[in-house]
């Protein structure tokens, strides 16, 4: 009987608990839901979270998110942001497209944005946010190029998906322009753009995994490192650093993705010549912003040179190591890529 | 005493097998007792965590000496929301619950039923998983390859579930079912055979095929066969909607017929190891090995059966997973159920009723900690600690003792072999 007694007194207290949290907060709420990398990924997830807090203290709206710890958390916790009358959603990557998808069409009144996914054709509630980030991989495979003095550059990526490999392809575009427009022969290692195959990690937090490719990508005698793996990228960044103070003489440099390494990863600031960026974060705040001001719409949106969603990063220890010549070439690069009259993708140059 | 403390090295082997499974812990009153104030416990050091968790309440601590009771509400308004939105969450709000009775609309009726239906969706892979890790367990076997026996699981199920759309309904979910039960056998039998043939130690093996499924599963759906166009993405085709598990309360709620296979498969293994001359000679080898050999047992066909077994029953959770609430795989399918299972597997001390009752607190768990991260500012991680905490106290059950100055307690016997089996 005692055993029933304690259950009963357990059960009950919880019950007894719950009575007080039903208390409805006012106000905009921007509600995030993560994919199982949570907010502190140094990834998407983590830029979507800092585009809310900037979006916070520009207007003083209400955030919160949820974590995933698998696929099956989706749509449940998509759900609790609808029940909070949540102003708007932000979703996290494309693994999540099809939960948003459903959610927006049971909810038609309910805002949502999603993070590298877009619908064809565009949904009227749902803001998809994408990012050709071939063009700004192409300044960075530009730039590489440059600054190579082995006449060998690397990328890896974390999955041959075109997440990816958009990088990859761009990349090698920038090296390949390089060559054609200054008749030198650098190469580009780990991803072949006719064959569409390359080095991948198949992992985006392992950073042994990260350092093993690197090693390899070093051995073959490539001296600027690109990774697009997420925080595998970070292993690449000790096995570089690992390198330069073995062997001062021959010093390997690297580009970081996605954000401004020099910031995101300082411990390795100084291996980072810049960064192939995309800016969720300036797009997420925005789409919050106007779901708060009454303007938001529905559609894709699509981050280019042009609208500044992606770019290459500030030079920052590396602004009087790069020649002005490169860099005055890297902005007419850009315009190229800007107006249309520079192509980027790999395969409409020579190959070596 | 001396005659108890004797009863309790020699306990399981002095009483006939089947009684010390039935004693198995949730029927006998101290180990109840245990579980219970290990739950408390672990709400306790939850309360505490909380607390840190929360910047409002531990900031009046800092004034705890000048106003105790200023110090104390905040905490005490912290724990009360988090632990009530973990019920509210879980079980369900007494408010919403008395709108539903009230008004008796349907939409009132899925949001009073929405906590229990999400309790039942989280606890339903992860029965599965643990009843076949702990079906493992009984034979002696620790299989830690839950992870990779799901994801081969659920990637069979996807297969059978869109490779011939024009299959009559009923049968096509069995159909789909079956191959993914079929592929998670395969997943369980490779450790069995290579325990059996070679020696190799099934921990060993079992954890490392979760490497190799995982990368089976990115070569997979990076595939013709299982990458769904127009997009490019690495998500596998969709299960075609007559091999989709039918839900049990209604479209609006995800809970589906997969929780009623996961119990008819719990009530099966408890019959396979109650009553069957297989189950019995599992329970002989998880006993003693040696002396299964002696008495006749053929312990390398048991270590190959009980494997394969317990793989089929995961990947059939893989299976429930993908055909009742999620249609399609991705990378890293499954997240971190097959390892939860182990821990539901050690917190239900390995009967089938002890898993079934303990997944079900871990699914609450998992409903109730989306509830509490929305209305609080407490991370999803206390759940995970919460849980964390409380295996910690069933499988130690000598702290618990201590604690709370339990004497002498029969049962807590060893849960599984060692180690070294």
């Amino acid at each position: 009987m005692k055993k029933a007694y304690v259950l009963a007194s357990v059960i009950s207290l919880l019950a007894l608990l719950s009575m007080g949290v039903f208390a409805q907060s006012s106000g905009f709420l921007a509600g995030e839901v993560t994919d199982t990398g949570g907010i502190d990924d140094r990834s998407f997830n983590a830029s979507a979270w800092q585009g809310l807090q900037d979006a916070q203290k520009a207007t003083g709206m209400q955030i919160q998110y949820l974590q995933s710890t698998n696929e099956s958390d989706y749509v449940p916790n998509i759900q609790q942001f609808v029940q909070k009358n949540a102003g708007i959603i932000v979703t996290v990557g494309f693994l999540m497209g099809d939960a948003t998808k459903a959610a927006a069409a049971q909810n038609p009144s309910q805002r949502f944005a999603i993070v590298d996914y877009s619908y064809d054709p565009p949904l009227p509630n749902v803001l998809g946010l994408t990012f050709q980030t071939d063009q700004d991989a192409f300044l960075g495979g530009y730039l590489a190029a440059a600054m190579s003095k082995t006449g060998k550059v690397g990328t890896f990526g974390g999955m041959n998906i075109p997440p990816v490999t958009i990088y990859m392809y761009g990349f090698v575009a920038g090296v390949r322009y390089y060559n054609q427009q200054t008749g030198k022969h650098v190469q580009a290692l780990g991803w072949d753009p006719e064959t569409k195959q390359g080095t991948f990690t198949n992992d985006f937090t392992n950073q042994a995994k990260g350092k093993a490719v690197t090693q390899a990508l070093m051995n073959q005698g490539a001296d600027i490192i690109f990774p697009v793996a997420g925080s595998v990228g970070l292993g690449s960044a000790a096995a570089v650093l690992q390198h330069n103070q073995a062997s001062p003489g021959r010093p390997v440099y690297m580009e970081w993705v996605d954000t401004d390494g020099y910031v995101s990863a300082p411990q390795y600031r100084k291996l980072f010549i810049t960064s192939v960026t995309k800016d969720i974060a300036v797009s997420v705040r925005d789409a919050a912003k106007m779901a708060q001001s009454g303007t938001f719409k529905g559609g894709n949106y699509l981050g280019t040179l042009a609208n500044g969603g992606v770019a290459l990063a500030p030079y920052h220890d590396f602004q009087n190591k790069i020649p002005a010549a490169v860099k005055a070439t890297i902005e007419k690069i850009k315009q190229g890529i800007i107006d249309g009259t520079i192509s980027v993708d790999p395969t409409s140059y020579p190959a070596n | 005493m001396s005659a108890r403390s004797t009863e309790r090295e020699t306990g399981p082997a002095s009483r006939p097998p089947f009684l010390r499974s039935l004693a198995g812990i949730f029927l006998t009153g101290n180990t109840f007792v245990i579980t219970v104030l290990a739950f408390f416990s672990a709400l306790v050091i939850g309360a505490v965590i909380i607390v840190f968790a929360t910047p409002s309440a531990l900031q009046a601590w800092h004034g705890f000496f000048a106003s105790p009771g200023a110090a104390l509400g905040p905490s005490w308004k912290a724990i009360a929301e988090a632990y009530g939105s973990l019920f509210a969450g879980s079980i369900g709000s007494p408010t919403a619950i008395a709108k539903a009775f009230a008004t008796g609309s349907p939409a009132d009726l899925t949001r009073a039923l929405t906590p229990i239906s999400e309790t039942l969706v989280a606890a339903t892979p992860l029965m599965m998983a643990a009843l076949g890790i702990a079906l493992a367990f009984r034979a002696g076997l620790f299989d830690i390859g839950g992870q990779g026996q799901m994801i081969l699981g659920a990637a069979g199920a996807t297969l059978g579930g869109f490779l011939f759309p024009n299959l009559p309904a009923p049968l096509h979910i069995a159909f789909a079912l079956l191959v993914g039960a079929a592929f998670g056998a395969a997943w369980g039998f490779i450790p069995g055979i290579l325990k059996a043939k070679t020696g190799a130690h099934e921990v060993i093996t079992s954890m490392m095929l979760n490497y190799v499924a995982l990368n089976l599963l990115t070569y997979l759906l990076t595939s013709a066969l299982y990458q769904a166009p127009p997009r490019v993405e690495a998500i596998s085709k969709a299960v075609v909607p007559g091999a989709r598990l039918p839900p049990l309360l209604g479209h609006s709620l995800r809970v589906n017929l997969g929780f009623v296979i996961a119990v008819l498969c719990v009530i099966g293994v408890a019959w396979l190891l109650k009553r069957s001359s297989t189950g019995f000679r599992f329970r002989m080898l998880g006993l003693n090995r040696e002396a299964a050999r002696v008495a006749g047992v053929n312990i390398e066909l048991q270590y190959v059966l009980a494997m394969t077994l317990a793989g089929m029953l995961v990947g059939l959770g893989g299976a429930l997973l993908v055909q009742g609430v999620d249609f399609r795989i991705s990378p890293l399918y499954g997240g971190s159920i097959g390892f939860d299972g182990i821990t539901v597997a050690i917190l239900g001390r390995g009967s089938p009723l002890g898993v079934a009752l303990s997944s079900l607190l871990f699914g609450a768990f998992t409903a109730g900690g989306r509830t509490m991260q929305v209305n609080t500012s407490i991370p999803l991680q206390l759940v995970q600690v919460l849980q964390a905490v409380l295996v910690l106290f069933v499988a130690a059950p000598g702290v618990i003792r201590t604690i709370y100055r339990i004497k002498v307690l029969r049962g807590g016997g060893r849960i599984f072999g060692g180690w070294a089996g």
